[in-house]
Protein backbone atom coordinates (compact mmCIF):
# COMPACT_ATOMS: atom_id res chain seq x y z
CA UNK A 1 0.00 0.00 0.00
CA UNK A 2 2.89 2.68 -0.44
CA UNK A 3 1.54 4.56 -3.05
CA UNK A 4 -1.91 4.87 -0.96
CA UNK A 5 -0.88 8.39 0.29
CA UNK A 6 0.35 9.59 -3.28
CA UNK A 7 -3.53 8.20 -4.58
CA UNK A 8 -5.09 9.48 -1.91
CA UNK A 9 -3.03 13.24 -2.80
CA UNK A 10 -3.99 12.63 -6.82
CA UNK A 11 -7.53 12.30 -5.35
CA UNK A 12 -8.25 15.25 -3.25
CA UNK A 13 -6.34 17.39 -6.44
CA UNK A 14 -9.03 15.67 -8.94
CA UNK A 15 -11.84 16.11 -6.37
CA UNK A 16 -11.17 19.64 -5.97
CA UNK A 17 -10.70 20.59 -9.71
CA UNK A 18 -13.60 18.84 -10.31
CA UNK A 19 -15.34 21.08 -8.41
CA UNK A 20 -13.97 24.27 -9.52
CA UNK A 21 -14.61 23.18 -13.15
CA UNK A 22 -18.72 22.70 -12.49
CA UNK A 23 -18.49 25.17 -9.70
CA UNK A 24 -22.25 27.00 -9.96
CA UNK A 25 -21.29 28.94 -6.67
CA UNK A 26 -18.08 31.54 -6.00
CA UNK A 27 -18.35 30.34 -2.86
CA UNK A 28 -18.04 26.32 -3.36
CA UNK A 29 -15.30 27.32 -6.25
CA UNK A 30 -13.53 29.08 -3.18
CA UNK A 31 -13.75 25.69 -0.80
CA UNK A 32 -13.06 23.50 -4.04
CA UNK A 33 -9.60 25.23 -4.38
CA UNK A 34 -8.85 24.47 -0.72
CA UNK A 35 -9.33 21.25 -1.42
CA UNK A 36 -7.19 21.27 -4.13
CA UNK A 37 -4.38 22.58 -1.90
CA UNK A 38 -5.32 20.21 0.91
CA UNK A 39 -3.86 17.73 -1.86
CA UNK A 40 -0.26 19.75 -1.44
CA UNK A 41 -0.21 19.27 2.07
CA UNK A 42 -0.78 15.63 1.74
CA UNK A 43 1.97 15.12 -1.20
CA UNK A 44 4.34 17.02 0.77
CA UNK A 45 4.00 15.11 3.91
CA UNK A 46 4.04 11.78 2.41
CA UNK A 47 7.15 12.90 0.24
CA UNK A 48 8.79 13.66 3.45
CA UNK A 49 7.89 10.32 5.20
CA UNK A 50 10.44 7.96 5.93
CA UNK A 51 9.59 4.36 7.39
CA UNK A 52 10.03 3.93 10.77
CA UNK A 53 10.51 7.76 11.08
CA UNK A 54 9.04 9.79 13.97
CA UNK A 55 8.13 13.73 13.92
CA UNK A 56 11.73 15.81 14.43
CA UNK A 57 10.24 17.31 17.91
CA UNK A 58 13.54 16.32 19.83
CA UNK A 59 11.80 17.37 23.57
CA UNK A 60 11.62 13.68 24.27
CA UNK A 61 13.32 11.37 21.30
CA UNK A 62 17.19 10.72 21.69
CA UNK A 63 19.37 12.16 19.26
CA UNK A 64 19.87 8.84 17.01
CA UNK A 65 15.89 8.05 16.17
CA UNK A 66 15.45 7.87 12.48
CA UNK A 67 12.52 10.68 11.84
CA UNK A 68 11.04 12.22 8.97
CA UNK A 69 12.22 15.27 6.89
CA UNK A 70 11.55 18.83 8.58
CA UNK A 71 11.64 20.44 5.48
CA UNK A 72 8.47 19.21 3.98
CA UNK A 73 6.48 19.83 7.74
CA UNK A 74 8.19 23.84 7.40
CA UNK A 75 6.84 23.98 3.57
CA UNK A 76 3.40 22.75 4.86
CA UNK A 77 3.32 25.10 7.64
CA UNK A 78 3.72 27.92 4.89
CA UNK A 79 0.96 26.01 2.67
CA UNK A 80 -1.14 26.46 5.53
CA UNK A 81 -0.91 30.01 5.77
CA UNK A 82 -0.77 31.18 2.23
CA UNK A 83 -3.99 28.97 1.49
CA UNK A 84 -6.04 30.57 4.25
CA UNK A 85 -4.83 34.03 3.13
CA UNK A 86 -5.94 33.20 -0.50
CA UNK A 87 -9.33 31.89 0.77
CA UNK A 88 -9.50 34.85 3.17
CA UNK A 89 -8.69 37.10 0.02
CA UNK A 90 -10.73 34.92 -2.52
CA UNK A 91 -14.03 35.59 -0.16
CA UNK A 92 -13.60 38.77 0.42
CA UNK A 93 -14.01 39.43 -3.20
CA UNK A 94 -16.95 36.86 -3.48
CA UNK A 95 -18.94 39.41 -1.12
CA UNK A 96 -17.42 42.14 -3.57
CA UNK A 97 -19.62 40.41 -6.60
CA UNK A 98 -22.21 39.16 -4.70
CA UNK A 99 -23.20 42.87 -3.83
CA UNK A 100 -22.29 44.32 -6.99
CA UNK A 101 -24.06 41.72 -9.05
CA UNK A 102 -26.65 40.43 -6.76
CA UNK A 103 -25.37 36.77 -7.53
CA UNK A 104 -22.68 34.20 -6.91
CA UNK A 105 -22.91 32.08 -9.95
CA UNK A 106 -19.60 32.69 -12.06
CA UNK A 107 -21.96 32.28 -15.12
CA UNK A 108 -24.37 35.26 -14.58
CA UNK A 109 -21.14 37.80 -12.89
CA UNK A 110 -21.13 39.57 -16.45
CA UNK A 111 -18.46 41.79 -17.61
CA UNK A 112 -16.81 44.06 -14.83
CA UNK A 113 -18.09 47.05 -13.82
CA UNK A 114 -16.47 50.00 -12.85
CA UNK B 1 -18.14 31.90 -24.21
CA UNK B 2 -20.72 29.35 -23.88
CA UNK B 3 -20.88 27.02 -21.13
CA UNK B 4 -19.71 24.10 -23.15
CA UNK B 5 -16.77 26.02 -25.01
CA UNK B 6 -15.60 26.52 -21.78
CA UNK B 7 -15.77 23.02 -20.81
CA UNK B 8 -14.62 21.82 -24.49
CA UNK B 9 -11.49 24.14 -23.90
CA UNK B 10 -10.86 22.24 -20.07
CA UNK B 11 -11.29 18.95 -21.49
CA UNK B 12 -7.84 19.96 -23.66
CA UNK B 13 -6.42 21.35 -20.96
CA UNK B 14 -6.72 18.59 -18.42
CA UNK B 15 -5.57 16.08 -20.99
CA UNK B 16 -2.13 17.58 -20.95
CA UNK B 17 -2.93 17.49 -16.84
CA UNK B 18 -3.29 13.88 -16.72
CA UNK B 19 -0.03 13.11 -18.76
CA UNK B 20 1.75 15.88 -16.69
CA UNK B 21 0.62 14.08 -13.25
CA UNK B 22 1.06 10.85 -14.21
CA UNK B 23 4.57 11.31 -14.83
CA UNK B 24 4.85 13.30 -11.77
CA UNK B 25 3.22 10.76 -9.81
CA UNK B 26 6.10 8.32 -11.55
CA UNK B 27 8.66 9.96 -10.20
CA UNK B 28 8.03 10.33 -7.05
CA UNK B 29 10.03 8.68 -4.20
CA UNK B 30 8.27 5.51 -3.07
CA UNK B 31 6.15 5.72 -0.13
CA UNK B 32 8.30 5.97 3.24
CA UNK B 33 11.89 6.14 1.44
CA UNK B 34 12.68 9.35 0.85
CA UNK B 35 16.08 10.42 1.29
CA UNK B 36 16.79 14.45 1.19
CA UNK B 37 20.20 14.67 3.02
CA UNK B 38 19.36 18.87 3.93
CA UNK B 39 16.36 17.69 6.05
CA UNK B 40 18.26 15.34 8.06
CA UNK B 41 20.92 17.71 8.10
CA UNK B 42 18.61 20.31 9.20
CA UNK B 43 17.33 17.78 12.06
CA UNK B 44 20.66 16.58 13.50
CA UNK B 45 21.90 20.72 13.83
CA UNK B 46 18.66 21.45 15.78
CA UNK B 47 19.99 20.77 19.35
CA UNK B 48 23.86 21.09 19.28
CA UNK B 49 23.45 24.08 17.03
CA UNK B 50 20.76 25.93 18.42
CA UNK B 51 19.58 24.53 21.85
CA UNK B 52 16.10 24.04 20.98
CA UNK B 53 14.25 20.78 20.37
CA UNK B 54 11.45 21.13 17.70
CA UNK B 55 13.12 21.28 13.90
CA UNK B 56 10.40 22.33 12.49
CA UNK B 57 10.65 25.61 14.14
CA UNK B 58 14.25 25.46 14.38
CA UNK B 59 13.67 25.58 10.21
CA UNK B 60 10.95 27.81 10.26
CA UNK B 61 12.45 30.52 12.08
CA UNK B 62 15.87 30.21 12.30
CA UNK B 63 17.72 28.19 9.32
CA UNK B 64 14.96 29.68 6.93
CA UNK B 65 14.35 32.32 8.54
CA UNK B 66 14.09 34.48 5.74
CA UNK B 67 11.14 32.58 3.85
CA UNK B 68 9.55 32.81 6.82
CA UNK B 69 9.70 36.78 6.77
CA UNK B 70 8.56 36.92 3.41
CA UNK B 71 5.24 34.29 4.50
CA UNK B 72 4.49 36.58 7.28
CA UNK B 73 4.16 39.34 4.81
CA UNK B 74 2.27 37.27 2.34
CA UNK B 75 -0.03 36.85 5.02
CA UNK B 76 -0.24 40.97 6.19
CA UNK B 77 -0.20 41.93 2.61
CA UNK B 78 -3.61 39.52 2.19
CA UNK B 79 -5.09 41.38 5.53
CA UNK B 80 -4.38 44.56 4.05
CA UNK B 81 -5.65 43.72 0.65
CA UNK B 82 -8.83 42.39 2.11
CA UNK B 83 -9.17 45.75 4.53
CA UNK B 84 -9.21 47.55 1.51
CA UNK B 85 -11.89 45.52 -0.43
CA UNK B 86 -14.17 45.81 2.07
CA UNK B 87 -13.63 49.29 3.81
CA UNK B 88 -14.09 51.24 0.18
CA UNK B 89 -17.61 49.10 0.36
CA UNK B 90 -18.17 50.16 4.16
CA UNK B 91 -17.49 54.02 3.36
CA UNK B 92 -19.34 54.17 0.64
CA UNK B 93 -22.49 53.07 2.46
CA UNK B 94 -22.02 55.55 5.23
CA UNK B 95 -22.26 53.21 8.17
CA UNK B 96 -18.24 53.79 8.72
CA UNK B 97 -19.25 55.84 11.89
CA UNK B 98 -21.37 53.08 13.74
CA UNK B 99 -19.95 49.61 13.51
CA UNK B 100 -19.07 49.67 17.09
CA UNK B 101 -23.07 49.84 17.61
CA UNK B 102 -23.68 46.98 14.87
CA UNK B 103 -21.47 44.83 16.13
CA UNK B 104 -23.88 42.58 18.38
CA UNK B 105 -23.65 38.89 19.30
CA UNK B 106 -24.54 37.02 16.64
CA UNK B 107 -26.72 34.64 18.53
CA UNK B 108 -29.12 34.97 21.39
CA UNK B 109 -28.50 31.47 22.50
CA UNK B 110 -28.08 32.18 26.66
CA UNK B 111 -26.10 27.99 26.38
CA UNK B 112 -23.68 29.40 23.04
CA UNK B 113 -23.20 32.54 25.48
CA UNK B 114 -22.10 30.38 28.63
CA UNK B 115 -20.03 27.95 27.08
CA UNK B 116 -18.26 30.68 24.89
CA UNK B 117 -17.31 32.64 28.01
CA UNK B 118 -16.55 30.00 30.00
CA UNK B 119 -14.20 28.72 27.14
CA UNK B 120 -12.48 32.37 26.58
CA UNK B 121 -9.63 31.76 29.61
CA UNK B 122 -9.00 28.49 28.94
CA UNK B 123 -8.20 29.18 25.00
CA UNK B 124 -6.23 32.24 25.64
CA UNK B 125 -3.82 30.04 28.07
CA UNK B 126 -3.65 27.45 25.56
CA UNK B 127 -3.07 30.02 22.84
CA UNK B 128 -0.05 31.65 24.52
CA UNK B 129 1.44 28.08 25.74
CA UNK B 130 1.24 27.10 22.09
CA UNK B 131 3.21 30.60 21.32
CA UNK B 132 5.77 30.38 24.45
CA UNK B 133 6.81 26.79 23.89
CA UNK B 134 7.13 26.53 20.00
CA UNK B 135 10.91 25.71 19.61
CA UNK B 136 10.13 23.07 22.39
CA UNK B 137 7.17 20.91 20.79
CA UNK B 138 4.84 21.34 18.06
CA UNK B 139 3.38 24.73 18.06
CA UNK B 140 5.01 28.39 17.72
CA UNK B 141 3.49 31.54 16.23
CA UNK B 142 1.27 30.70 13.29
CA UNK B 143 -0.48 27.97 15.35
CA UNK B 144 -0.51 29.80 18.69
CA UNK B 145 -2.06 32.78 16.81
CA UNK B 146 -4.93 31.63 15.29
CA UNK B 147 -5.84 29.85 18.42
CA UNK B 148 -5.72 32.98 20.37
CA UNK B 149 -7.60 34.39 17.41
CA UNK B 150 -10.45 32.45 18.53
CA UNK B 151 -9.88 33.28 22.10
CA UNK B 152 -11.47 36.54 20.86
CA UNK B 153 -13.71 35.22 18.72
CA UNK B 154 -15.06 33.53 21.26
CA UNK B 155 -15.52 36.62 23.32
CA UNK B 156 -17.74 38.32 20.21
CA UNK B 157 -19.89 35.14 20.63
CA UNK B 158 -19.96 35.39 24.43
CA UNK B 159 -21.89 38.72 23.14
CA UNK B 160 -23.51 40.28 26.23
CA UNK B 161 -21.80 38.29 29.32
CA UNK B 162 -18.75 39.86 28.15
CA UNK B 163 -19.48 43.06 27.17
CA UNK B 164 -16.89 45.13 25.63
CA UNK B 165 -18.33 48.36 26.23
CA UNK B 166 -16.97 51.09 23.58
CA UNK B 167 -13.77 49.54 23.33
CA UNK B 168 -12.76 49.22 19.62
CA UNK B 169 -10.99 45.67 19.96
CA UNK B 170 -10.37 46.02 15.96
CA UNK B 171 -8.35 48.88 16.25
CA UNK B 172 -6.22 46.70 18.90
CA UNK B 173 -6.18 43.89 16.24
CA UNK B 174 -4.77 46.42 13.74
CA UNK B 175 -1.86 47.69 16.10
CA UNK B 176 -1.26 43.94 17.09
CA UNK B 177 -0.91 42.86 13.11
CA UNK B 178 1.23 45.94 12.42
CA UNK B 179 3.72 45.10 15.36
CA UNK B 180 3.81 41.54 14.61
CA UNK B 181 5.17 42.16 11.56
CA UNK B 182 7.42 44.49 11.89
CA UNK B 183 8.76 43.24 15.21
CA UNK B 184 9.79 40.23 12.57
CA UNK B 185 11.84 42.44 10.86
CA UNK B 186 13.39 44.34 13.15
CA UNK B 187 14.67 41.33 14.75
CA UNK B 188 16.10 40.56 11.41
CA UNK B 189 17.41 44.30 11.31
CA UNK B 190 18.92 43.61 14.89
CA UNK B 191 20.85 41.00 13.52
CA UNK B 192 22.64 42.95 10.83
CA UNK B 193 23.62 45.18 13.83
CA UNK B 194 24.82 42.45 16.62
CA UNK B 195 25.70 39.27 14.64
CA UNK B 196 26.49 40.83 11.20
CA UNK B 197 23.74 39.02 9.11
CA UNK B 198 20.20 39.42 8.50
CA UNK B 199 18.01 37.74 11.03
CA UNK B 200 21.26 36.08 12.55
CA UNK B 201 21.02 35.15 16.19
CA UNK B 202 21.63 37.66 18.71
CA UNK B 203 20.67 36.04 21.75
CA UNK B 204 22.34 33.56 23.38
CA UNK B 205 21.00 30.12 23.17
CA UNK B 206 20.79 28.96 26.74
CA UNK B 207 19.86 25.24 28.18
CA UNK B 208 18.20 22.54 25.89
CA UNK B 209 14.34 22.20 26.78
CA UNK B 210 14.05 25.43 28.90
CA UNK B 211 11.09 27.91 28.18
CA UNK B 212 14.24 30.58 27.02
CA UNK B 213 16.29 28.56 24.91
CA UNK B 214 16.92 28.27 20.94
CA UNK B 215 17.93 32.38 20.90
CA UNK B 216 15.69 34.67 19.00
CA UNK B 217 13.24 32.09 18.28
CA UNK B 218 10.82 32.56 21.30
CA UNK B 219 10.56 36.27 19.74
CA UNK B 220 10.12 35.51 16.40
CA UNK B 221 7.47 33.36 17.68
CA UNK B 222 5.79 36.16 19.61
CA UNK B 223 5.85 38.39 16.56
CA UNK B 224 4.53 35.51 14.58
CA UNK B 225 1.52 35.01 17.01
CA UNK B 226 0.82 38.88 17.10
CA UNK B 227 0.98 39.09 13.48
CA UNK B 228 -1.17 35.71 12.44
CA UNK B 229 -3.90 36.69 15.40
CA UNK B 230 -3.86 40.75 14.46
CA UNK B 231 -4.09 39.78 10.74
CA UNK B 232 -7.17 36.94 11.56
CA UNK B 233 -9.02 39.45 13.75
CA UNK B 234 -9.13 42.08 11.44
CA UNK B 235 -10.30 40.26 8.32
CA UNK B 236 -12.97 38.17 10.67
CA UNK B 237 -14.01 41.77 11.64
CA UNK B 238 -14.50 43.24 8.50
CA UNK B 239 -16.19 40.14 6.78
CA UNK B 240 -18.38 40.03 9.85
CA UNK B 241 -19.54 43.78 9.57
CA UNK B 242 -20.23 42.85 5.79
CA UNK B 243 -22.84 40.26 6.76
CA UNK B 244 -24.09 42.88 9.02
CA UNK B 245 -24.45 45.47 6.45
CA UNK B 246 -25.97 42.42 4.14
CA UNK B 247 -28.56 42.22 7.24
CA UNK B 248 -29.35 45.63 7.25
CA UNK B 249 -29.89 46.09 3.68
CA UNK B 250 -32.14 43.08 3.38
CA UNK B 251 -34.41 44.99 5.69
Amino acid sequence: MSFLPYAVAAWLFLVGLYGIVTSRNLIHLIVSLTVVQASTYVLLLAVGYRTGGTAPIYADISASRKVVDPIVATLTLTDVVVEATVAALLLSLAVQAHRRFGTLDPDELGAMRG
Amino acid sequence: MSRRLRLCVFGVGALGLAALLVWGLAGLPSFGEFDGHYGQLLAHMTVPERKATSSISVTTFDFRGVDTLGEEFILFTAAVGILVLLRIQRVGEDVAAEPARVRRPAADSKTLQSIAAALVAPVLVLGLYIVAHGHLTPGGGFQGGVILMTAFLLIYLAGTHLHMGRARPLDAMEISEALGAAGFALLGIRGILLAGAYLQNFISFGMVGSLLSGGDIPLLNVSVGLEVMGALLVVLGELLDQRLLMRRDSR
